[in-house]
């Protein structure tokens, strides 16, 4: 048996584990190197997993089979929805809002009363909560020593009282250190991480010594269980309760967002968007880890006949401790007790954080005692009232235990908490996306519903134990049948939960929206609401400077922040927002309408909105604007952006269309000059024949009696350079039509094999002439194609003149075919000539450029042959291009397509 | 104005596709036994982790 003494060593240590985490995690947050990064924030969300999924679960899977497992799914599938989530932290983000009733009043004109009413909500509802976890850590006690019984406790003191002050102390240590009210507690951040890490590795090392050390897996518990006839239906989902589970993850899907700790480690809390990330898989991921064995345990705990007459809560401890496994209950011990650790502290710092900024401070505001002490620093006050509401929670907590924690499970007292801050949710959401949505309608939905859900499950709990009559429950109020608290206007046939779930949020939600419709919006909610619906418009400007008007003077604000932040972070805060506005000292700080907001959001950070709006209306001398004003200014506000939206995207056009000019003018200029080189070229091509014609005509002219042989050779000369002055005439005429798309071609079927044949016999006495082999492969029937005939003839012929120009005489060899390649006909006229290199390779197509050296060999065409056959062939939709190397030869190939076959 | 991006309207559409997977009358079907487990519990931890292994992959997939 395990000793008391080492079981509180152990806590002890445990305790201190985790303190020296928290400071850590402070102490890296000042020096500015944060340790929470996207795990860290993901395992933190996990406060949601508190004793009761550590022994609840177990309890609940004994009764209810399956439907353990719809507290764990609605999370999973609200934290999918991102948009939501991200939308909330913007917001809360930019109007520096710490807890959830901050959220829902800043939203609603940052009114005093709404955020009363939450945290009244809030501390009543989740109450019930926290006596769970005293609760459980008690009933631990008790299996660990049965012997003392929970009354007896340490020197007579009750067991469940005492860890209810050890929690306290342990919270306050951990939440309220930093007299510093504004920050975020990272180190708090930090130690739930590992608290999650524990409970999981704890629950998950019972399952395994159950499932593997007592059983031989899975299957065999599953077996046994089956076989007992009253167990085997725990294990199939029960669609007679179809209501219930849909109710339950509804249900459990709005308390992962609105249960205070929740809102507290998601919202607040939250360090960068972007860890939400990770969140989103690893959080869910982590529900289903610690689930996994929860129905192996129960079904093992039920068939067990040492655990006959045992709670099925306490399975995670007395199964361990039946088979003798006592390190295993010592583990076990300790990760129920990081999971109601963890829940009590994140859950009394954000509510004490509420009960502080929006029940206490209001009242301190009218008070007289404040205005007497004028000018004293009042961050430490701030933060001996969270500590003190800290106490009174956890004595609420206690006292709800004694009251009526005995008559029901764990389950049963956490679901009435989840369904008492769903009330929350039409109000919140609504506040979101809905800009109608008033703060009387607020009110009114908010109170209707918890009205509901006070009457038809908190007060039926209280009952239930017999601290009150339960003639409600029986008969209905004053004997009244339709009012039976959980049976209302005769609805039956849910559990208890699910009727209350149903009829408070119909009621809320319907009260809502019908006050909503009915009721008109002051200024300042008329602009919050603005400010809230459209945050990722919005973004992170500064306000319209106009919704505010009035008169403020800067020593009466500062001595408010210093008063409110304490004298240090007043002034560094006072500081950064002077750089922000490029002035070097915060006393020269105009008391504008920017500052005023300034202020107030730094307040409200401290001591919640509503607080810090009357506060700053106190030292303010401000204008009441009236609603159509704040319309006009949002309305004008909202077309501005319009406007610049419009002129953006015209902008956007102008400078497309700039850019479309600037190419084309490009391309003119580029058309330009090559008419220009086009020019210069041409006249340089003409005048070189020209000039021999003239020279040598002159000769003729001045000397008579030039001999006959002499004469010959001239005229000989003569007619040869007209005859080229005519080709290149034609051929730049010809290049001119072509390019104009003035040609005129007559198209028809050809053969091409002809073709080529034909070009190879006229030019055959060239080839001759030089000793060049002419030899030529022309696959048989080949298919005819659509073309100019002529011009064909002209692209062949044009190849074999340039190849027979440029093999040497004797040894030149050129070689033509003719093949079908898939649906073109592919004519190539190879030679064995000098080759061309890369570059000259795509050269040899532009105009006058010649083949090889101009500089130094005569040149030997006109330099139009090669663009004047490339046009032929792209006319026809074929293609022309030149495959050679240096020294090995040139290939010129050209296709022609063939026909598309008739459909 | 910001629009949400195609990861955070990717897992919104998981989350309202599992939806129904995991409510009745769907979670309804399995019946008897799956590979020698009850069926309703395979079939939910099957659909669960399924869910949350898509919703990691469109989540940490990079270049997002």
């Amino acid at each position: 048996m395990l000793s008391g003494g080492f079981v509180a060593l152990v806590t002890v240590a445990y305790f201190g584990l985790l303190f020296g985490v928290a400071r850590w995690g402070d102490a890296r947050a000042d020096a500015g190197r944060s340790i929470i990064n996207a795990n860290v924030y993901a395992l933190s969300l996990a406060v949601y997993c508190t004793s009761w999924t550590f022994f609840g679960s177990v309890g609940r899977a004994t009764s209810g089979g399956l439907s353990f497992l719809t507290i764990y799914l609605g999370p999973t599938l609200m934290l999918l929805c991102v948009g939501v989530v991200i939308k909330m932290i913007r917001i809360a983000k930019a109007q520096r809002i710490t807890s959830i009733a901050d959220f829902i009043a800043a939203r609603y004109g940052k009114s005093p009363l709404l955020a009363g009413l939450v945290t009244v909500i809030a501390v009543i509802g989740v109450v019930p909560y926290i006596a769970l976890q005293l609760k459980a850590v008690a009933a631990s006690l008790d299996i660990l020593f049965p012997d003392s019984g929970t009354a007896a406790g340490l020197l007579g003191v009750d067991s469940t009282l005492l860890v209810a002050a050890v929690l306290a102390l342990f919270t306050i240590l951990f939440g309220t250190r930093h007299l510093d009210a504004t920050e975020r507690h990272e180190g708090m951040v930090a130690a739930i991480a590992v608290e999650s890490v524990v409970k999981l590795v704890a629950f998950c090392a019972v399952g395994l010594f159950v499932t593997y050390g007592i059983h031989n897996g899975f299957a065999d518990v599953f077996a046994r269980a089956t076989a007992q006839p009253t167990l085997a239906g725990l294990f199939a989902p029960d669609a007679a309760r179809a209501g219930n589970w849909a109710a339950l993850i509804l249900l459990s899907g709005l308390a992962i967002l609105l249960l205070p700790r929740q809102f507290q480690i998601i919202v607040v809390e939250n360090v960068d968007e972007s860890h939400l990330k990770r969140a989103v898989w690893l959080f869910p991921l982590y529900l289903l880890l610690i689930n996994i064995f929860v129905l192996p345990l129960a079904a093992s705990g039920l068939t067990d006949p040492r655990l006959a007459g045992h709670n099925p809560d306490t399975f995670v401890l007395t199964l361990p401790l039946a088979h003798g496994a006592e390190a295993l209950v010592l583990l076990a011990f300790v990760g129920g007790l990081s999971a109601a650790t963890g829940m009590v502290i994140v859950e009394t710092i954000a509510l004490s954080t509420m009960v502080c900024n929006d029940l206490a401070m209001p009242a301190l505001l009218r008070s007289t005692w404040l205005a007497r002490r004028q000018n004293a620093d009042l961050s430490g006050t701030l933060i001996a009232i969270r500590r003190v509401a800290i106490v009174l929670i956890l004595l609420l907590g206690y006292i709800y235990f004694r009251a009526a924690g005995e008559a029901y499970a764990l389950v049963g007292i956490g679901l009435i908490s989840f369904a008492a801050v769903a009330q929350f949710a039409p109000a919140l959401f609504g506040g979101m996306y809905w800009k109608q949505g008033t703060r009387a309608g607020a009110l009114a939905g908010l109170l209707a519903g918890f009205v509901v859900w006070a009457y038809t499950l908190l007060l039926p709990s209280f009952a239930r134990s017999g601290w009150i009559g339960n003639g409600f429950v029986e008969h209905g109020l004053f004997g009244i049948e339709w009012l039976r608290a959980q049976a209302l206007f005769g609805l039956s046939g849910f559990d208890e939960i699910s009727h209350c779930l149903w009829w408070s949020l119909f009621a809320n939600l319907g009260a809502y929206v019908l006050v909503s419709l009915i009721s008109t919006p002051d200024a300042v909610e008329a602009g919050q609401a603005e400010r809230f619906v459209d945050v990722f418009r919005h973004g992170e400007r500064a306000p319209d400077a106009r919704l505010w008007r009035g008169d403020a003077s800067l020593p009466e604000i500062t001595g408010l922040l210093e008063r409110f932040l304490g004298p240090a972070r007043a002034r560094q805060q006072l500081a950064a927002h002077a750089r922000m506005r490029g002035l070097a000292d915060w006393r020269s700080l105009p008391p504008d309408a920017g500052f005023v907001h300034f202020a107030e959001t730094e307040l409200a950070a401290a001591i919640g909105s509503a607080s810090a709006r009357a506060l700053m209306a106190g030292v303010t001398r401000e204008e009441d604007l009236r609603l159509e004003e704040v319309l006009d200014i949002l309305d004008e506000a909202s077309q501005v952006r319009a406007y610049s939206r419009e002129l953006e995207s015209k902008q956007r056009a102008l400078e497309a269309a700039t850019n479309e000019l600037r190419a084309a003018n490009e391309r003119l200029r580029e058309v330009d000059r090559m008419k220009d080189d086009f020019i210069s070229t041409v006249t340089h091509e003409l005048r070189t024949p020209l000039t021999s014609i003239r020279a040598l005509s002159e000769m003729l002219y001045d000397d008579p009696r030039l001999e006959l042989e002499q004469r010959t050779r001239f005229l000989g000369v003569i007619v040869s350079e007209t005859e080229r002055l005519t080709r290149l005439i034609n051929q730049v005429l010809d290049m001119a039509k072509l390019e104009s798309g003035r040609a005129e071609w007559t198209t028809g079927e050809v053969d091409v094999g002809q073709v080529v044949n034909e070009a190879m016999v006229a030019l055959e006495p060239l080839f001759r002439e030089k000793k060049v082999s002419l030899t030529h492969a022309i696959a048989a029937d080949l298919p005819s194609v659509l073309a100019d005939r002529d011009r064909l003839t002209q692209v062949v012929v044009n190849l074999l003149s340039n190849a027979v120009k440029f093999v040497s005489g004797g040894s030149g060899q050129v070689r033509v075919s003719v093949v079908r390649d898939d649906a073109v006909l592919r004519v190539a006229v190879a030679d064995n000539g000098p080759g061309l290199t890369a570059e000259e390779c795509t050269q040899v197509f532009e105009k006058f450029r010649q083949g090889g050296n101009t500089m130094t060999d005569k040149p030997q065409g006109t330099g139009l042959g090669l663009p004047i056959s490339r046009q032929i062939v792209e006319y026809f939709g074929g293609k022309l291009w030149v495959e050679s190397a240096p020294g090995a030869g040139a290939t010129f190939v050209f296709t022609v397509p063939l026909p598309a076959p008739d459909a | 104005m910001k629009r949400s991006g195609p990861t955070r309207q990717r897992l919104t559409a998981v989350a309202l596709a599992a939806l129904p997977l995991l409510t009745f009358p769907l979670l309804g079907l399995p019946q008897g036994e799956w590979l020698s487990f009850p069926a309703g519990l395979v079939y939910l931890f099957g659909v669960w982790g399924g869910a949350i292994a898509l919703a990691a992959w469109i989540a940490e997939r990079p270049g997002r």
